[in-house]
C-alpha cells in the first residue's frame, strides 16, 4: 500500500510537469513582447537559411567596381569597402551568431545543470570542490576570461565559442545546485528513495525535470548575453578570420570608414546583433514572468510548488 | 570589526590560490604552445626550443605553477615581446589613463543611474520610468563597441562637437606635468585650462559609452531595492507622522536601498574592465585594455594573462572592500 502511495507521489511529478507546460504556452503565447522576441529570431533563423535565395550577391567575393556605395535599391545595406553586399554578409552572418550563442550556451547549460546536480545532491567534499572552483571563475569578469580563454586556445570560430561556454557554467551550476538542494528534501523525492530507486534515477529523472524552469529562463537570457560576448571576441579579433561575415568581425573591418562617413558598414551588423539578442532577452523575460514562482505568486495565482 | 576584516581576509586566501592557479592553467591544460604563443607562430623551431627550456616548460607542472607564484611575488608578470618591455613596466605607463576613463564612467553611471532610479521609483509608471526601462532594455541589447562607432559617427563626423577618437588630447597640446597621470586631476592641480578642456573633452565620449552598460544595471537595482523599502513599515510610519516626503524618499528610504546596490559594485567593476579593453581600442586611448588588444592582434599572451589576473584580483579585492563598508554601515550582516 505504501508502495503504491510513494509511486504515485513519484508519478505526479511528471504529469504535474505536463499539465504546468500546457499552461505556460498560453501564457507565453499571450504575452506580446515576447511573440515579438520570438517573431526576431524567426526573422534570423529564416535569414541565415534562405541567405543564398535571398541575394544574387556572394558574401565573399570581392566587387571592387561597387566598393563603398551607400544604401540603394541594388544594395539595401550599401556596400563594404570591398564593394562586397553588406546585406548579404549580414544574412549569412546570422548562422554564426545565432549559432555560436545557441551553442555556447547549449554547452554551458548542459555542464553547468549536471555538475550542480551532482554538487547538489551528494554535497560533501566533491560538492564543495564543484562549488568552490565555480566561485573562483565566478571571481573573473565574463569578458575578459573569454579573452583569455579564447586567446590561449588561438583566434577561431570554435575557440570564442568554447570561450564562451565555460564563461557561462558557474551560473548554472550555482543555480542548480540552489534548486536540487531545495528540492531533495521534498516528498517525491523521499518517496522515489522509499521505493528503492537509484540515486541517478532520482536525480536526472525526478529532480532535474522539476528543478529546470528557472534555468530555461537564465539560458534563454544568457543567450542573448552569450551573443554579446562571441560579437565583443569577434571584434577584438579573437574569433573569425576575414572574409567570413560574422557580425561583430565585419564592425571591425567597417571601424575606420565611420570617421570619414561612411556609416552603414558599421550600423547595420551592429542593428543586426542588437535585434537578435532582443529577441532572445524578450522570450527570456516573457518564459520569467510565466516560469518564475516567485513572480507567479506574487501575482496571485499561488499554485502548486 | 578589526576581526572581521581579519576574517573576511582569511576566507580569501582560497580564491586568490584559486585565481592564480586559473590564470596559470589556462595556458597549459588548453590546446596550444606557451612558447608558439610567445615567439608568434613564424619562430623557427631551435628558438622554440630554447624558449621552452627558459620559460621552465620542460619541468614538471607543480614546479612551473610554484616557480609561477614566486614570479608573481617579484612583481613580475612576464616579458611583452611585441612592445619590448616587461607587463609591468607596460601596465605602470598605461594604468593611469585606464583608471582616468573608469573613474570618470563610474561617476557619470552613478550621477545619471541614482536619480533615473529614485524617480523611476517614487513615480511609479511616469515618463521617467518608462524610458529607463527601455533605456535598460536597450543597453541590455546593444554591443558597447558599436554604440562607440554609432556616437563618434554622430558627434565627430557629422556634428564635430567631440574631437577625433585618437587618444586623450589633441595633437596641439602637450601633456600636463606628471603627479596623478589622470590628466583632468593633473591640469587641474596645475591650474592649465587648455590642456583640462582638451582632457575633458577627449575623455567624455569614451567615458559614455563605457559607463552605459553600468548605468542600466544600477537604475534598474536602485528601482527596485526603492519600492522594496518604500512598501516597509517604517516608511508608513514615518510618514504618518507627517516627514516630508522629499524627506521620507531622502533619508529613510534611500540609505537603505543604497546597500544592495553597493553589494553589485564588485560586479560592476568587473564589467568596466572589460568594456574598457573594447572602449579604449575604439577611441586609441592609450589605457591598459588598448593594450590588450594590442596584445591579441600581436598574438603576445603574457600581457593578456597579467590582465587576467589583475582583474579577478580588483574584483575579489572590491568585493572585500564592498563587505567591509556594508558591515560598517549595517552591523546586522557581521553577525551570520
Amino acid at each position: 500500500m505504501e508502495k503504491i502511495a510513494a509511486t504515485a507521489l513519484v508519478s505526479q511529478s511528471s504529469s504535474e510537469q505536463e499539465r504546468k507546460s500546457v499552461g505556460i504556452i498560453r501564457l507565453l503565447t499571450s504575452n506580446r513582447l515576447s511573440m515579438i522576441g520570438l517573431l526576431l529570431i524567426i526573422v534570423w533563423i529564416a535569414l541565415a537559411l534562405l541567405a543564398p535565395l535571398l541575394s544574387p550577391y556572394s558574401p565573399i567575393e570581392p566587387d571592387v567596381a561597387n566598393k563603398l556605395t551607400p544604401p540603394s535599391v541594388s544594395h539595401w545595406f550599401g556596400t563594404d569597402n570591398f564593394g562586397r553586399d553588406i546585406f548579404t554578409r549580414i544574412a549569412y552572418g546570422a548562422k554564426y551568431t545565432i549559432w555560436s550563442g545557441v551553442a555556447a550556451v547549449a554547452i554551458s547549460f548542459c555542464v553547468g545543470t549536471i555538475l550542480g546536480a551532482i554538487a547538489g545532491y551528494y554535497g560533501g567534499v566533491l560538492g564543495s570542490i564543484i562549488m568552490r572552483v565555480m566561485d573562483m571563475f565566478l571571481a573573473f569578469p565574463a569578458l575578459v576570461l573569454a579573452m583569455a580563454i579564447a586567446a590561449s586556445i588561438g583566434p577561431g570560430l570554435t575557440s570564442a565559442m568554447i570561450a564562451v561556454s565555460v564563461v557561462g557554467i558557474p551560473e548554472y551550476v550555482r543555480l542548480m545546485y540552489g534548486q536540487t538542494m531545495l528540492l531533495r528534501e521534498k516528498e517525491f523525492v523521499e518517496a522515489g528513495r522509499a521505493i528503492g530507486l537509484k540515486n541517478s534515477v532520482i536525480l536526472f529523472r525526478h529532480i532535474l525535470p522539476n528543478a529546470l524552469a528557472p534555468l530555461i529562463v537564465r539560458a534563454t537570457l544568457g543567450i542573448g548575453f552569450a551573443i554579446l560576448i562571441s560579437s565583443s571576441l569577434n571584434f577584438l579579433g579573437l574569433g573569425v578570420k576575414p572574409p567570413i561575415a560574422e557580425w561583430g568581425a565585419m564592425i571591425a573591418e567597417g571601424r575606420q570608414y565611420i570617421v570619414s562617413g561612411e556609416w552603414w558598414i558599421v550600423s547595420f551588423p551592429g542593428l543586426a546583433i542588437a535585434t537578435s539578442i532582443l529577441g532572445f532577452n524578450l522570450i527570456g523575460d516573457g518564459l520569467r514572468d510565466v516560469l518564475d514562482p516567485r513572480l507567479r505568486s506574487s501575482s496571485g495565482n499561488k499554485k502548486n510548488d | 570589526m578589526a576581526l572581521y576584516i581579519l576574517r573576511r581576509l582569511f576566507y580569501m586566501i582560497p580564491v586568490l590560490i584559486g585565481i592564480v592557479f586559473i590564470t596559470f592553467f589556462l595556458t597549459r591544460i588548453l590546446p596550444g604552445d606557451p612558447a608558439l604563443m610567445i615567439a608568434g607562430t613564424e619562430a623557427p623551431e631551435e628558438v622554440l626550443k630554447k624558449l621552452r627550456g627558459d620559460m621552465g616548460l620542460n619541468e614538471p607542472l607543480y614546479q612551473q605553477f610554484f616557480h609561477y607564484v614566486i614570479r608573481l611575488f617579484h612583481g613580475d608578470f612576464g616579458f611583452a615581446w611585441h612592445t619590448g618591455h616587461s607587463v609591468f613596466s607596460d601596465f605602470y605607463t598605461r594604468l593611469p589613463a585606464t583608471i582616468e576613463l573608469t573613474l570618470a564612467s563610474f561617476i557619470i553611471a552613478l550621477a545619471v543611474a541614482l536619480p533615473v532610479g529614485i524617480i523611476a521609483a517614487t513615480k511609479k509608471e511616469s515618463i521617467v520610468d518608462h524610458i529607463s526601462r527601455v533605456f535598460s532594455l536597450i543597453g541590455s541589447c546593444v554591443p558597447s563597441f558599436w554604440l562607440a562607432l554609432i556616437l563618434i559617427y554622430v558627434f565627430y563626423s557629422k556634428l564635430n562637437w567631440s574631437p577625433a577618437p585618437l587618444g586623450r588630447l589633441g595633437d596641439s597640446v602637450s601633456p600636463p606635468t606628471h603627479l596623478t597621470g589622470l590628466y583632468v586631476i593633473d591640469s587641474l592641480l596645475t591650474w592649465n585650462i587648455p590642456v583640462l578642456e582638451q582632457a575633458l573633452a577627449h575623455l567624455l565620449l569614451p567615458a559614455i559609452v563605457l559607463s552605459t552598460g553600468m548605468m542600466a544595471i544600477i537604475s534598474r537595482m536602485v528601482r527596485s531595492s526603492m519600492l522594496e523599502v518604500i512598501s516597509q513599515d517604517f516608511i508608513r510610519t514615518a510618514r504618518a507622522k507627517g516627514i516630508y516626503e522629499r524627506s521620507v524618499v531622502m533619508k529613510h528610504a534611500l540609505v537603505n536601498a543604497l546597500l544592495p546596490t553597493l553589494t553589485v559594485i564588485g560586479v560592476q567593476f568587473g564589467l568596466l574592465l572589460g568594456g574598457a579593453v573594447v572602449t579604449e581600442t575604439i577611441f586609441s586611448w592609450p589605457g591598459v585594455g588598448s593594450y590588450i588588444t594590442e596584445s591579441i592582434l600581436a598574438t603576445d599572451y603574457a600581457p593578456i594573462q597579467a590582465f587576467t589576473l589583475m582583474s579577478a584580483l580588483i574584483i575579489s579585492f572590491t568585493n572585500l572592500a564592498v563587505d567591509v563598508i556594508y558591515g560598517l554601515i549595517d552591523p546586522r550582516v557581521r553577525y551570520d
